[in-house]
């Protein structure tokens, strides 16, 4: 029998991350995710790996460069204010086509602003948040169990794309203890380390950089060759949900926390005879624009919502992907103030009523 | 006919891109014919900087990563723990080093991280043209110290050996230069004894190494000898501020 075990959130990472084969953790302490480095203080030194308290999170990034040179699977963990002084390691990670896996227990902003669970790093997650032409996979659990599944997933596809790897999860998400099975390592074949700086033993010197000078078509003919990767991840590893979408009339776009909160809105509406259904990204970038689009085709979706804890960010996703075709209606709390199902039922009723009733 | 002189096995017979007179092309050898002489050519993994030798990788025979400005340490820091056999060096400039990476020397530094640091300090910017570095001497011109660097606008030059020598943790800090031949020879048994305390795991050793910048500094690469001689010297005084690995030696 599967055993089903408790744990929270920011600890229950940590096991993912071993499962999946990680050994290097560097960061630096920071709330809502404090649990991540205590816990891989402990733990790490007991499956052979080892964990430092960085001086800062740009040491901690510049030391997960370090790792991923020598061809180990090594993670940072943060929240927001410290995944925005990553940016710049991120960036490089990109450029020079590093593994890394990067997790954003994200916090409300902007500035300080507070230690709250919020989904305002959207922007920064989805738009390669650091300087130049890139993007980063993000992943985005709604449950513990599923972000500790992800974690496995997050190293596969560093690996398997040489990419950094961002998992987007909330001080919900991380404080919240839950009931879960713990992933299986993954058997996904991934290609060998050719690139490793491991000394040049019997063979010719590596080297790695992300600076690209000469020619000076250098750099270009390399973005087309990340353009390539990139589009390469758009078509395999696009994951969402679909929930009660059959019958839909309004559909909800939401994802993480602000999903679970939408799930029982849904119930309450489908219970006053509406018909609601919901997309849920689970990666943010790729985003799950082509589901979306097909809804936006079908004449009985009249409408979408979308649901956030921000003031609207992966709402111009949605739009994008709509293209106009249909109305794009937005519900959301911000900076901790969480949203609430019978605000986002009334929001329902609303859009319903404008753009169902009418109609028919 | 006895071969006397020869290109180190560790460095590439490649041109370099540095300036006549520059200190960079003295130090990179120095290190090659280090490497040659300790066999460890295979074991290396040289971190570079942002700066002038932000190209170092393509000057030797080993393998080499880049690393953003001021992040060597942090990086060598991921290497050297993934792989504790390797040797690991990191090679940084001052506005590298003791500007913009400040906190991450510090703190390798404390953490006693087992790798070799070659800190080369010619007291000024040299990539971007010649701005004040925070080794710039008081009374310096430069593209950002137009009338001098003044102590009150700008503090005082830092010097870092010194600074370093506060923590507990460095088992070897000496400050070498690389002006004329005799230097260069200390520099190079300097070098030699980092390493070899590095491949015995000793612990961090840090090398600062005194260098010309004719081009940014303004005058010919041999005036930028005597500057060197008469002005940082002055400053920065050379020789060996702590060696634990001595110790550990005649033990």
């Amino acid at each position: 029998m599967v055993k089903k075990i408790l744990m929270r959130g920011n600890e229950a990472l940590c096991e993912g991350a071993i499962i999946a084969g990680c050994r290097y953790y560097f960061g630096y302490p920071i709330t809502p995710q404090n649990e991540v480095p205590a816990y891989m203080s402990r733990r790490l030194p007991e499956v052979g790996g080892c964990f430092i308290q960085a001086e800062s999170e740009i040491a901690s990034i510049n030391m997960i460069w370090g790792a991923a040179v020598s061809g180990k699977r090594a993670m940072t963990s943060s929240s927001s204010p410290g995944i925005s002084l990553m940016q710049e390691g991120i960036s490089y990670l990109a450029g020079a086509e590093l593994p890394a896996v990067i997790v954003n227990i994200v916090r409300g902003g902007p500035g300080l602003g507070n230690i709250a669970p919020s989904q305002a790093d959207y922007f920064q997650a989805t738009r390669g948040g650091g300087h130049g032409d890139y993007f980063t996979p993000v992943l985005a659990p709604a449950t513990v169990e599923e972000l500790t599944h992800m974690m496995v997933d997050a190293f596969d596809l560093a690996d398997l794309y040489r990419t950094p790897v961002i998992v987007f999860g909330d001080g919900i998400l991380g404080q919240m203890t839950e009931p879960l099975v713990l992933p299986e390592p993954s058997r996904r074949v991934l290609p060998p380390k050719d690139y490793v700086l491991d000394g040049a033993r019997k063979r010719d010197p590596r080297k790695i950089m992300s600076l690209r000078l000469s020619p000076p078509e250098a750099l270009e003919q390399h973005n087309r060759k990340l353009r390539k990767k990139y589009e390469e991840i758009i078509r395999k590893e696009i994951r969402y949900e679909e929930y009660m979408i059959d019958d839909a009339q309004v559909v909800i776009v939401s994802f993480g926390t602000s999903s679970r909160v939408a799930r029982a809105s849904i119930h309450m509406a489908r219970e006053r005879g509406m018909k609601i259904g919901m997309v849920r990204p689970k990666t943010l970038w790729p985003f799950p624009a082509e589901i979306i689009s097909e809804l936006a085709d079908n004449h009985q979706v009249r409408a979408f919502i979308d649901v956030e804890m921000n003031m609207g960010q992966m709402i111009e996703d949605v739009r994008l992907a709509v293209s106009g075709r249909r109305n794009v209606y937005f519900y959301g709390r911000t900076a901790g103030m969480l949203p609430d199902e019978n605000e986002l039922l009334e929001k329902i009723v609303e859009v319903t009523n404008e753009c169902c009733l009418q109609k028919a | 006919m006895n071969v006397v002189y020869k290109r180190p096995k560790s460095l590439k017979d490649v041109r370099m891109h540095y300036c006549p007179g520059c200190g960079h092309s003295i130090i990179h050898k120095l290190l090659a014919s280090v490497i040659d002489e300790l066999g460890i050519r295979e074991e290396m993994v040289i971190v570079g900087p942002v700066g002038c030798s932000v190209l170092i990788y393509n000057y030797f025979e080993c393998d080499g990563t880049e690393s953003p400005h001021g992040r060597a340490q942090a990086v060598a820091t991921g290497v050297k723990r993934a792989q504790p056999d390797k040797i690991v060096v990191c090679y940084q400039g001052d506005g590298d080093l003791a500007a913009i990476g400040t906190a991450e020397t510090i703190h390798a530094a404390n953490r006693g991280e087992n790798f070799t640091v070659i800190f080369v300090n010619n007291a000024i910017y040299g990539m971007t043209g010649g701005q004040m570095a925070p080794t710039t001497l008081l009374g310096q011109k430069t593209k950002t110290s137009p009338f001098g660097r003044d102590s009150g606008m700008a503090g005082y030059p830092l010097k870092m050996c010194e600074l370093l020598n506060q923590l507990e943790a460095p088992v070897y800090i000496e400050r070498v230069s690389v002006h004329d031949v005799k230097h260069i020879m200390k520099a190079k048994k300097a070098m030699k004894k980092a390493l070899t305390y590095q491949k015995k795991g000793l612990g961090y050793t840090f090398l600062e190494v005194l260098s010309m910048c004719p081009t940014n500094w303004g005058i010919s690469p041999l005036n930028s000898v005597q500057w060197l001689q008469e002005y940082m010297l002055e400053y920065y005084s050379l020789g060996v501020q702590r060696d634990l690995g001595a110790a550990e030696d005649s033990k």
